[in-house]
């Protein structure tokens, strides 16, 4: 085993991001743990799943650095870059499934293109993996046959397929029913703890998120405004994060995205172009 | 008024050399991933079959009715003075040098091109590319790659096809229907057709075509914008341009070849 000298598996520090004219992050400064369940939470649109772009080198920030494994992402080279993201798994918030093959190839797709195993060893590997997500009896559906909260959790079987040493979830709790919902937040837990894997949870569901994570990040307007264990951001004085986690409609939060004053925006009638069609 | 013109103008002509460099940075990229598909030819015979072996339909039957109208065409200038024996010659010189690479190229970017944008369109706009790429997977080594091979590898087959069969459809034509003496119709053919002037320069224009459609049809559908509107205008757009494309190659290829 390789011993860790650093115990944060992924160094934000400093993060500025911009899209367009908007500014996504604007100075981030983050650390995941290893071998713990790290959650970012936050209102849609805070730019959550753009923060796991970055850190899986898909994104570069216009300024500051993001470390994975002590590598700095993105000044990492297109291979180097590669050989780092087959330690890392990516849960896709719509699963991203490739759409010409069944759930059984989709989920060997990794291991064929990485490994040279024998397609015995493939076959059982895989339907583990879908074991795990209680779909092995699915494996010869197409993508387009399956539901959404289905996709999802194949998506998960394909993203553990190379056991990673990260795993990043985007939303994995959104369209599943109760029953699965608890299977897969027991699963996560068990493959993080079993397989001493360091898992980043991108996530809206406050209860589930709360029950497994080890440390909580809350994101919004581009910073990080409150950070913790559960219990340490319930007594947080923070007033964002008790409105956030209470689900309160009125705080410092906002629901909106940013936009005109409302009442100018309907009194202006058509001397305000609002599409450019 | 007319400053906001310029200015569009401008930001036109800039948004086309950023695309220009955006698509012969793929081309190169791709370039790149061909040795890598050696031991995986697998990949490659698959997307000859959705690529080339799909189109043979309409290749047949446009290079039949394309070899008819040429049998009839030819016939009807031919028999004026009396050479109406030259028939095959017409035929099958049309065929090789001209029709057999173009019109396979057309109808190409109408049937595998467009398949192909919005294929990798989609792919992209379901996060399928992103996903490979966090799977260590490079999409250019492994999706764009083999399709480019592929259309190299199937568009001088397709025009070879495309011109026998308009050979025997002005066979049909003229020597079932018209009359024309069978022998000579196969004798002067065999005559006039030179391997390395006709042949050869047929074959050669055909794999330019290759190169250029599947190139385009690929690129369009990686620069696309990920939503369904956005995939039906690169499609609508592989189409025009490589239509093109090839007429405007097809112009400078037959001057360097013929033209002195
Ligand atoms: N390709 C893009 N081009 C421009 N802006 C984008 C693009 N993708 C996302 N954005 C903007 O970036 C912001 C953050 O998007 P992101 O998808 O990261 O949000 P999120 O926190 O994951 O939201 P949700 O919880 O709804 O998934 C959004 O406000 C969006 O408008
Ligand atoms: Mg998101």
């Amino acid at each position: 085993m390789m011993t860790p000298a650093n115990p944060h598996v992924v160094e934000v520090r400093q993060m500025r991001f911009v899209r367009g004219k908007r500014m996504i992050f604007d100075g981030v400064d983050l650390d995941i743990q290893r071998g713990k369940i790290t959650a970012i939470m936050g209102p849609s649109g805070t730019g959550k799943t753009t923060l796991l772009r970055l850190i899986g080198g898909q994104l570069r920030p216009d300024a500051g650095s993001i470390m994975v494994e002590g590598q700095q992402v993105d000044k990492l080279g297109h291979t180097a870059l590669y050989q780092l993201r087959k330690r890392m798994g990516m849960l896709f918030q719509n699963g991203a499934l490739l759409t010409d093959m069944n759930v059984f190839d989709n989920v060997a797709f990794p291991l064929r293109e990485h490994t040279k195993l024998p397609e015995a060893l493939i076959r059982d590997l895989v339907l583990m993996k879908l074991h795990a997500v209680g779909l092995r009896g699915a494996w010869q559906l197409m993508p387009s046959e399956l539901s959404g909260g289905m996709s999802r959790r194949v998506a998960l079987a394909r993203a553990i397929a190379l056991d990673p040493m990260i795993m990043m979830y985007d939303e994995p709790f959104t369209g599943q029913d109760p029953i699965s919902m608890g299977v897969l937040v027991r699963l996560i837990r068990q493959l993080n703890d079993a397989l001493g894997l360091t898992s980043v949870i991108v996530s809206h569901d406050i209860a589930e998120t709360r029950s497994i994570a080890d440390y909580i990040y809350l994101l919004s307007n581009g910073k990080v405004v409150a950070h913790g264990t559960s219990d340490e951001l319930d007594r947080s004085e923070s007033e964002w994060a008790q409105q956030f986690l209470k689900g309160l409609s009125d705080g410092p939060v906002p629901f909106h995205y940013p936009a005109e004053d409302y009442r100018r925006d309907m009194l202006a009638g058509e001397n305000v172009v609002v599409s450019n069609r | 008024m007319i400053l906001s013109v310029i200015q569009n103008l401008g930001q036109k002509g800039l948004d086309f050399f950023q695309r220009l460099g955006r698509g012969h940075l793929l081309f190169v990229q791709i370039l790149a991933g061909i040795p890598g598909l050696i031991p995986r030819f697998g990949l490659v015979i698959q997307q000859v079959f959705s690529v080339g072996v799909l189109s043979m339909v309409i290749i047949v039957v446009s290079g039949l009715f394309v070899g008819m109208v040429l049998g009839l065409q030819g016939y009807n200038t031919l028999v004026d003075f009396g050479a109406e024996e030259s028939l095959g010659v017409v035929v099958s010189l049309s065929l090789v040098r001209e029709l057999g690479p173009v019109v396979t190229a057309l109808l190409f970017a109408g049937r595998a091109g467009s398949a192909l944008t919005a294929e990798i369109g989609l792919m992209k706009a379901t996060e399928q590319l992103s996903a490979m790429e966090m799977m260590a997977v490079d999409p250019v080594r492994r999706v764009l790659a083999p399709r480019f091979l592929a259309g190299f590898i199937s568009m001088p087959l397709l025009a070879a096809i495309f011109s026998a069969v308009g050979v025997l459809g002005g066979y049909f034509v003229g020597v079932g229907l018209l009359g024309v003496d069978e022998g000579s119709y196969w004798s002067q053919m065999q005559a006039k057709v030179d391997l390395y002037n006709d042949i050869y320069n047929g074959v050669i224009k055909s794999l330019v075509f290759g190169i250029v459609v599947t190139w385009i049809a690929l690129f369009e559908g990686s620069d696309a914008i990920p939503t369904s509107e956005g995939v039906s205008r690169a499609t609508t757009r592989t189409v025009v341009h490589s239509s093109l494309a090839v007429l405007g190659l097809d112009f400078i290829l037959t001057a360097l070849m013929f033209g002195a």
